[in-house]
């Protein structure tokens, strides 16, 4: 919202530097975003009087003009028409510099001498009209410099109205808070409005029919206006505060909108069928065309003006094309009216028209202010136009806006709200200040009463509110709470994704965090099939862009996109991870399942490219370790990485489940290469992901303590020859899954194929160790148990000894 | 002891002296000590000296003898200790090379920055608790005294899911959710990803907030003054000037914004601030009583306060971060820079 500070000054005393009027507004709650000073971009341009006017002898477009300032006369050559002698005009002296950095010098022209320039409003940048010279009226004294004389200088304030305070969407309304901040009187304007001729309700008529949508409709009309450009100071009030001067008439409905906060629309009445209102919703597909030439398809709830037989306007929202004034216009039927707020949004979104009118009455206008505005916009019109206003008004008024009176307020409850007492005479002054009636109601309570424009108030707290803000919230003292003690629960699940990201940070990762919206192809990228539950995408109905339509159900395609847009610019070693929750559709109006999980990314090099390693390329096994080493660190039970687990996106090759017991908990492997492929990727890409909240449930807290070995152990080594294909993991299942207590453990310390090992066969060494918790065992007994534990592997896997 | 003993003596240390290697040394040894050396064969010419004489003769002897014998041993030592130690200082490396690291990996900016304000909260006993990011409308606006076609909800340019179902636009649905769960005393904090359909140099579809809210008797407005101070002091250092400026929030009233003096022009008015001094850092304000009404709770006997405020918006002003889409492109050499 612009603010003016010359109109403003209209209506409050403004004591203080507009730096200091910022300030203070924005203290108590009409943040200032910006202070802009306008200046006149001219220098050397003076107030002068034409007092001769003779054609130029060798132009016949030219005129020769002897113009005074007073002390003075220049012979100038001008080229204007629209100047006769006697005018007032701005005379730019030799020296002067206009806008457009033109330097104003003497000249002769076809022979002619001229000592200076007479201007147009454009050429000044005081207005838009560059069809001839800026005639001045006719009381500004001569050779005064006339930025000065025209007092062109002002200051706008941008303030950030919040949405509840509709009364400060109006130079008015940011002067009764300016009146209450400082103290000094609010000066309205003049509501006195002359009437003549015939009674309103002999020309014209007002039915609502739609009492819900329209509570109140208030008309005036005026005749015999004459349709002109407004006057300067009209036309720089308006431009000051943002909005195009139109003409006299609807300049002055927009003037009133911006005084008083109340819009207004002007019907030229001649267009009006059967020269009456009609207020009436919309019949579903009504088209309509709107003031800007757009032909409108209606809803069926939208609420409309009507004349007796078609729409005239958008309520509230926007007026005709087929009753616009015009040039020609001669009778006005101005339009005063209260709409219903939740309706007026419903109609301006759904169009699409955020006019300054809707967005006023979707806020809520004072109830009370139809009529003054009417009032005061009738007096303008009959001034500036020369039309006359008719006698009476119409108020249809058939459903009460309800406003809001007597409010309890007690001043004890001020201070537990705000941990402050404000003194009694306080607080009555600052409600006194911002126009509240308030009456007592017993010791230390009271009945308030807001002015009607202040729709935003209505409850014993909001009153509370306006003295904490006017009282000053610097003046309040902080405070620590003395609060009751208690423990802060334990959050388990974001304990655990804390020490998720240590142990990965340690591992080396990098954290990412990717949009949750993806592209809705992110699943057929990834080659999910039709009954993947993770094609179950929860849909976003109004997306930014395609690629952010849908809410993603798996983390590892945005780290895919990850490793590729970092390939692009060089970087081709990645270990990168992130944390978040994938959502999947459940039913229609059902909120969908989001789950808490975690991907990391490895690609590339193991190590960076450095002098100790040189292209160790990163492989299953470097991911695998990681992810032992984050169950390890979890202390999650038993866990186990099986093949079998259709992962669509992964290598079938090289990739598995997760699991801790039965519960399989994530999957990790290498990428597909049709995936890789499709993602635009190349090379090794290892990829992973959690359910964060199965490792919370299955993680312990607890370590356990075993008593540490007080006897040696001793290991006995073996090579088994077995088929290319059996699981390692099989071989230890066999290995440690005997009755023999002496064995310990069993490690992997050797995979080898190829040499002299047979063709689709490997030699796995195993490394068995045995240790008794009572005594140092010897070499009989360890032999004894070791080969009854090889006769048994060898028996059930069909390896053989090498 | 004879000349001759003496010259024998003296020659054999002049050739210990030059003596360079073991071999050498040895051979020192041999030639003088060993079964055919000159000191033995002297010794051999005992049959020559006067019997009276022998004693002597054969104690000044094996004096040389042994004093040779020691030094020998010792020039051994010597040699011995030099020569590991050269042998040591041969078996250099350059330690200016790189060491070879398995590089640690960093949390995102903004991760780190929730933590740091998690921390400090938890210090002062807040708890921290998550709520669903697809939200129904009731929790994001209704229960929040956001009706619907209400202009607050400009406030918020919001994704639809469904009619009745939006992506959360902040954090303080959380609040409804858990005053509906619990009673007072509250104290939680609720960090997360949020939505809101914009996008420019300072607005991604997507960003992260932290709510606050605690619920206590007799919690006041100077308790919020206090709580939020403490906060801010801590998260962007002791002497940061702070003041408390009326707002508007449909479900906080009264309702504060809190700026803290710019810390890129120290209140000189620079781009960063927009000229003012003052940078925005949060939201805040007593729990309006329609908030209470809707999970039930008094306003009369509780009262209460929340805050919330943007990640994004603390890790750009701490970091010196210009452009906030900055944090979700992910490009590497942006990330490791933290």
């Amino acid at each position: 919202m612009l603010i003016s500070l010359k109109w403003l000054k209209d209506y409050v005393d403004l004591e203080v530097s507009p730096e200091e009027l910022a300030e203070r507004l924005t203290m108590s709650g009409l943040e200032v975003d910006a202070l802009r000073r306008i200046e006149p971009v001219f220098r050397g341009v003076r107030v002068a009087r034409i007092d001769s006017l003779r054609r130029h002898s060798r132009a016949d477009q030219l005129s020769l003009c002897e113009v005074s300032t007073g002390d003075a006369t220049f012979p100038v050559v001008c080229g204007a028409t629209n100047i006769h002698v006697g005018d007032i005009v701005p005379l730019a002296q030799v020296g002067a510099v206009l806008p457009s950095g033109d330097v104003i010098r003497s000249a002769r022209i076809r022979g002619e001498a001229s000592e200076g320039m007479l201007c147009s409003e454009e050429e000044l940048g005081i207005g838009s009209d560059a069809s001839g010279i800026m005639i001045l009226p006719t009381d500004l004294s001569l050779g005064r410099e006339l930025a000065e004389a025209l007092d062109l200088a002002d200051v706008v304030l941008d303030i950030g109205v919040t949405p509840n305070r509709s009364d400060c969407l109006s130079i008015v309304g940011i002067a009764r808070e300016v009146a209450a901040i400082t103290g000094k009187a609010l000066r309205y304007p003049s509501f006195v409005v002359t009437e003549t001729g015939e009674d309103i309700r002999k020309i014209t008529s007002v039915s609502i029919d739609d009492p819900d949508l329209c509570p109140r409709y208030t008309a005036r009309v005026i005749k015999d206006v004459r349709i002109a450009p407004s006057p300067l100071w009209m036309r720089r009030r308006l431009e000051a505060v943002g909005m195009r001067s139109i003409n006299n008439i609807v300049d002055v409905t927009n003037f009133v909108m911006m005084e008083l906060g109340q819009p207004l629309h002007a019907f030229d009445f001649r267009f009006l069928e059967e020269g009456r209102i009609v207020v009436r919703r919309s019949h579903a597909g009504e088209t309509f065309v709107s003031l800007d030439e757009k032909e409108r398809v209606l809803q069926s709830d939208t609420l409309m003006i009507c004349d007796g037989v078609k729409p005239v306007a958008i309520g509230g929202v926007m007026g005709g094309l087929n009753s616009e004034i015009q040039k020609d216009t001669e009778t006005i039927l101005l339009e005063s009216a209260y709409f219903h707020p939740a309706s007026i949004r419903r109609t301006a979104r759904s169009l699409g028209m955020g006019t300054d009118a809707a967005f006023r009455f979707e806020r809520g206008i004072d109830p009370a202010g139809l009529i003054p505005a009417l009032d005061r916009a009738a007096g303008l019109m009959a001034e500036l136009s020369g039309g006359s206003v008719c006698r009476g008004v119409i108020d249809q008024y058939p459903l009460i806006v309800k406003t809001v009176e007597k409010i309890p307020l007690r001043l004890r409850r001020i201070r537990d709200i705000l941990g402050a007492a404000v003194d009694e005479a306080d607080v009555l002054r600052i409600l006194e200040n911002l126009e509240m009636t308030v009456e007592p109601a017993g010791e230390g309570e009271f009945y308030v009463t807001p002015p009607t424009c202040r729709v935003d108030i209505a409850r014993e707290i909001d009153l509370i509110e306006e003295i904490a803000r006017m009282h000053g919230y610097d003046r309040i003292p902080a405070t620590l709470p003395a609060v009751s003690v208690m423990v802060g629960a334990a959050n388990v699940r974001s304990e655990v994704e804390k020490k998720f990201r240590e142990i990965v940070t340690g591992a080396g990762y990098q954290e990412v965090i990717n949009y949750s919206f993806v592209s809705p192809a992110a699943v057929d990228q990834l080659g999910l099939p039709e009954t993947d539950e993770r094609r179950r995408q929860v849909g976003i109905r109004n997306p930014l862009t395609e690629e952010q339509a849908v809410m993603r159900t798996i983390l590892i395609r945005s780290l895919l996109l990850n490793a590729r847009d970092n390939a692009a610019v060089g970087c081709f070693d990645l270990k990168i991870f992130e944390t978040g929750r994938t959502f999947i559709r459940r039913g229609e109006g059902e909120l969908p399942r989001e789950c808490n999980r975690a991907a990391l990314l490895m690609t590339g090099r193991r190590y960076e490219n450095r002098w100790h390693f040189h292209d160790l390329q990163a492989d299953f096994y470097d991911l695998k370790g990681c992810v032992e080493n984050i169950l390890d660190a979890l202390r999650i039970g038993t866990p186990a990485f099986r093949e079998g687990v259709a992962e669509p996106l992964l290598h079938p090759g090289k990739s598995c489940g997760v699991f801790d017991g039965d519960t399989q908990i994530g999957f990790l492997g290498e990428v597909h290469p049709d995936v890789l492929t499709r993602m635009d990727l190349t090379g090794n890409v290892l990829v992973c992901e959690l359910d964060l909240d199965l490792l919370a449930e299955h993680f312990s807290a607890k370590a356990s303590f075993r008593n540490l070995p007080r006897f040696p152990s001793s290991s006995r080594d073996v090579a088994f020859l077995v088929r290319r294909e059996m699981p390692a993991a099989e071989m230890l299942r066999l290995a440690t899954d005997s009755v023999e207590v002496l064995l310990e453990k069993v490690q992997i310390f050797d995979v080898y194929e190829g040499g002299n090992i047979p063709s689709k066969m490997k030699s796995l060494g195993l490394r068995f160790s045995y240790r008794s918790a009572d005594r140092t065992l010897t070499d009989e007994e360890v032999n004894e148990t070791h080969a009854r534990i090889l006769q048994k592997i060898v028996h059930e896997s069909g390896a053989s000894i090498r | 002891m004879t000349g001759e003993l003496e010259v024998l003596r003296d020659q054999a240390e002049a050739e210990l002296r030059k003596a360079r290697t073991e071999e050498e040394i040895q051979a020192v040894r041999t030639r003088f000590l060993g079964r055919k050396g000159l000191l033995t064969g002297f010794l051999r010419n005992i049959a020559t000296v006067a019997p009276e004489d022998r004693p002597q003769f054969g104690k000044d002897c094996n004096e040389v003898k042994e004093l040779l014998s020691a030094r020998i041993d010792q020039v051994l030592a010597e040699m011995a200790a030099s020569g590991k130690e050269q042998a040591i200082l041969r078996d250099r490396i350059d330690v200016t090379l790189p060491g070879r690291i398995v590089r640690h990996g960093r949390l995102h900016p903004v991760t780190q920055v929730q933590e740091e304000i998690c921390r400090i909260f938890a210090g002062l006993g807040f708890s921290t608790v998550e709520g669903p990011e697809v939200e129904l409308d009731y929790y994001n606006f209704e229960a929040l005294n956001i009706p619907k076609d209400h202009p607050a909800r400009d406030m918020q340019d919001t994704f639809y899911v469904e009619d009745n179902i939006v992506l959360r636009t902040h954090t303080s649905p959380v609040q409804v959710r858990i005053m509906e769960k619990t009673r007072p005393p509250v104290r939680i904090l609720s960090p997360g990803r949020v939505y809101r359909r914009d996008s420019d140099v300072s607005h991604t579809p997507m960003f992260h907030q932290i709510e606050g809210l605690l619920v206590d008797r007799g919690i006041t407005f100077g308790d919020l003054k206090g709580v939020l101070t403490v906060f801010l002091r801590q998260m962007f250092g002791e002497d940061t000037a702070l003041r408390f400026r009326p707002s508007f929030f449909p479900f906080t009233e009264p309702s504060a914004e809190v700026d803290i003096r710019c810390v890129m022009c120290g209140g000189k008015g620079c781009r960063v601030c927009g000229q003012s001094g003052w940078l925005e850092i949060l939201g805040s304000g007593m729990v309006d009583p329609a908030v209470f009404g809707n999970v039930h709770y008094d306003p009369e006997e509780f009262t209460g306060f929340a805050f919330g405020l943007g990640l994004e918006r603390i890790a750009m002003l701490k970091f010196g971060i210009s452009d906030i889409r900055l944090f979700f492109e992910n490009d590497l050499r942006f990330l490791e820079q933290f």
